[in-house]
């Protein structure tokens, strides 16, 4: 109970192990080149993304278009980058909205105890067992496909297991000797969380974070494949797989590329979540 | 006995939850169900509004809704005119349940004895191999996987269809795509719990007084290292409905995950309550079936409870 739950994130054994994973080490530089490349996009792609050139649609990768064009003569490799831009955008957004709710409702959870903090947790496990994707669809469909809402909408029904492990580790750092100190000393309950609880729980947020990353894109691919997410002529990874997957007889790397980029990234994603974790958990990591 | 209808019991206002939030949302959804290519006369789209309720004010609608919901009415559809909403859901659900089942089926098939497999032989290949794969699986979602099964099996070497419905092969793609997808999380939970499990001083008890290892591994490590996975099951049956979605679009299966996206594209909102009340339900139940299933496993959870 007494010790700090988890290393801060400042801590340097923790990253001195996290370097030890080279797998979670390779999915980080990976991810950073990943999202270099699609957010400088408008800088460096080949060719402008909505660029239509139906003299040479439906072209096999060559060496004027690397990864081939699609049915309107498009460059895939710039539609790619593009796409990912979106993908990744949604990512990251709809995670911090996810993280602040997490937060926000797990510590409050923690801090008011009691049977309200029962309730509130019941009321945790209640939202999750609801069909939340249905949900998902309804609402991008509902607020006209633009992005701020799909953020919103994915954010919205990710949080639940961030304020489930939040609740869990304020709990514990609302026991330990030094939360209790500062409470005696007078300190506000803002600024314990100020100065006690975030940087405590950094190390967890960092985890939950880079874990929900991945379902978060999945659930954005989910409702683009669907063709209710993300509208022409942007696209986004889910799309540019489903216009894949139509006609993929007759041109598979409209397929291909796509999907193997998004699986590779999702796949990072859980790598150097599990690194962080290992590192900055040492509980989970002495299994 | 008190507690399944204690838990029954509970479902009630979730589902009252999921009610009014799909009604309300289904009825923000731009457009209505009468608005076709061609203005249809003021007069006869006000008959039709009048005609199914849609006229009065939405807190009143909500009400009739629920009324007649706890009746067992789903109410009728708007786009498939004469059909009410529990006869369309009827002649779906029969193809998503039976879909659902056989990948459910075949991922505790593959799943959970490949989990096994691996903690049987922690860090040699038969462990790194097997979850290199699952790692895979889970990162390949089922929209990749589906036309990538298809490419080779259907087009590729020709020995299934690659989409439709109606013959015993059609089943084939569809349940293999999300069996796997869903095989894949399960055969690393099974891998891990049994991996904690067998660490534990009882098993090592068995171990001491001569069980013979396989006894040990079946009866005493799996039956506790079972737990997490069936309660996994689960929320997995809704990974199964978010898959079917999907995979019942690629595959032009006549079930509800289509059935429930064309009814938000036909802005049919009766259907839309009716596929999430239906969905809801069975999760709820699926969850509550899990839960029963943990504690006939294990006589610590029946008597926590």
């Amino acid at each position: 109970m007494n010790a700090p739950v988890v290393e801060t994130l400042a801590s340097e054994s923790g990253w001195l192990r996290f370097r030890k994973d080279r797998a979670a080490v390779w999915s980080g530089w990976f991810l950073v080149a990943i999202a270099a490349v699609c957010f400088l996009s408008p800088w460096i792609s080949p060719y402008p993304y909505m660029e239509q050139n139906l003299a040479q649609s439906a072209m096999a990768p060559s060496s004027a278009h690397w990864l081939g064009t699609d049915l309107l003569g498009r460059d895939v490799l710039s539609r790619l980058l593009q796409g990912g831009m979106i993908s990744l955008f949604v990512g990251l957004i709809a995670t911090a909205v996810a993280l602040v709710l997490g937060i926000c409702y797990g510590v409050f959870a923690a801090e008011v105890g009691g049977r309200a903090e029962d309730l509130l947790m019941r009321g945790v496990d209640v939202v999750s067992t609801l069909p939340l994707t249905l949900i998902v669809i309804l609402a991008t469909v509902v607020f006209g496909q633009n992005l701020p809402m799909i953020f919103l909408a994915v954010g919205g029904v990710s949080w639940l297991t961030m304020a489930r492990i939040i609740r869990n580790q304020t709990r514990e750092l609302k026991g330990s000797q030094f939360v209790q100190a500062a409470e005696s000393l007078g300190q506000s309950r803002w600024g314990i969380f100020r100065r006690h609880y975030l940087p405590n729980l950094a190390g967890t947020i960092a985890v939950c974070a880079t874990l929900t990353v991945p379902g978060v894109m999945l659930l954005e691919a989910f409702v683009s494949f669907l063709g209710l997410g993300v509208k022409a002529p942007m696209t986004s990874w889910g799309l540019m797989i489903k216009e894949g997957a139509d006609i993929m007889e007759e041109c598979p790397w409209l397929l291909v590329s796509p999907s193997v980029v998004f699986a590779l990234t999702l796949l990072s994603l859980n790598f150097l979540g599990d690194g962080l974790r290992d590192a900055f958990d040492p509980r989970s990591s002495r299994k | 006995m008190a507690y399944v209808l204690r838990r029954l019991l509970e479902m009630v206002p979730v589902l009252l939850v999921v009610v009014v939030a799909t009604f309300f949302l289904a009825h923000a959804v731009p457009g209505g169900p009468f608005d076709k290519d061609r203005p249809l006369p003021a007069e006869v789209k006000a008959r039709l509004e009048a005609y199914y309720g849609l006229d009065q004010p939405l807190p009143k609608q909500l009400g009739n809704y629920v009324v007649n919901l706890a009746q067992g009415d789903l109410g009728p559809s708007l786009k498939y005119p004469g059909w009410t909403v529990r006869e369309v859901i009827g002649s779906r659900i029969g193809v998503s349940c039976a879909l659902g089942f056989v990948s459910l089926f075949i991922a505790v098939l593959i799943g959970v004895p490949v989990g096994v497999l691996a903690a049987s032989r922690p860090n040699s290949w038969l462990d790194r191999v097997p979850m290199g794969f699952t790692l895979v699986g889970i990162c390949v979602p089922s929209f990749v996987l589906g036309p990538i099964l298809a490419l080779v099996f259907a087009l590729g070497l020709g020995w299934l269809p690659p989409c439709g419905w109606g013959e015993p092969e059609h089943f084939i793609l569809p349940a293999l795509t999300l069996g796997l997808i869903t095989a894949a999380p399960l055969a690393r939970l099974t891998r891990g719990s049994l991996m904690e499990v067998r660490s534990l001083d009882y098993v090592r008890t068995a171990r001491a007084k001569g069980v013979p290892p396989l006894r040990v591994w079946f009866v005493h490590a799996l039956r506790n290292a079972l737990l997490p996975v069936v309660t996994y099951l689960g929320p997995a049956a809704a990974g199964l409905v978010s898959g079917s979605f999907v995979v019942e679009s690629l595959f032009d299966v006549p079930g509800m995950g289509r059935l429930f996206v064309t009814a938000i594209i036909n802005r049919d909102v009766m259907l839309i309550l009716g596929t999430t009340i239906v969905y809801a339900a069975a999760l709820l139940f699926l969850n509550l079936a899990a839960d029963l299933a943990n504690a006939a496993l294990n006589p610590k959870v029946a008597r926590g409870r």
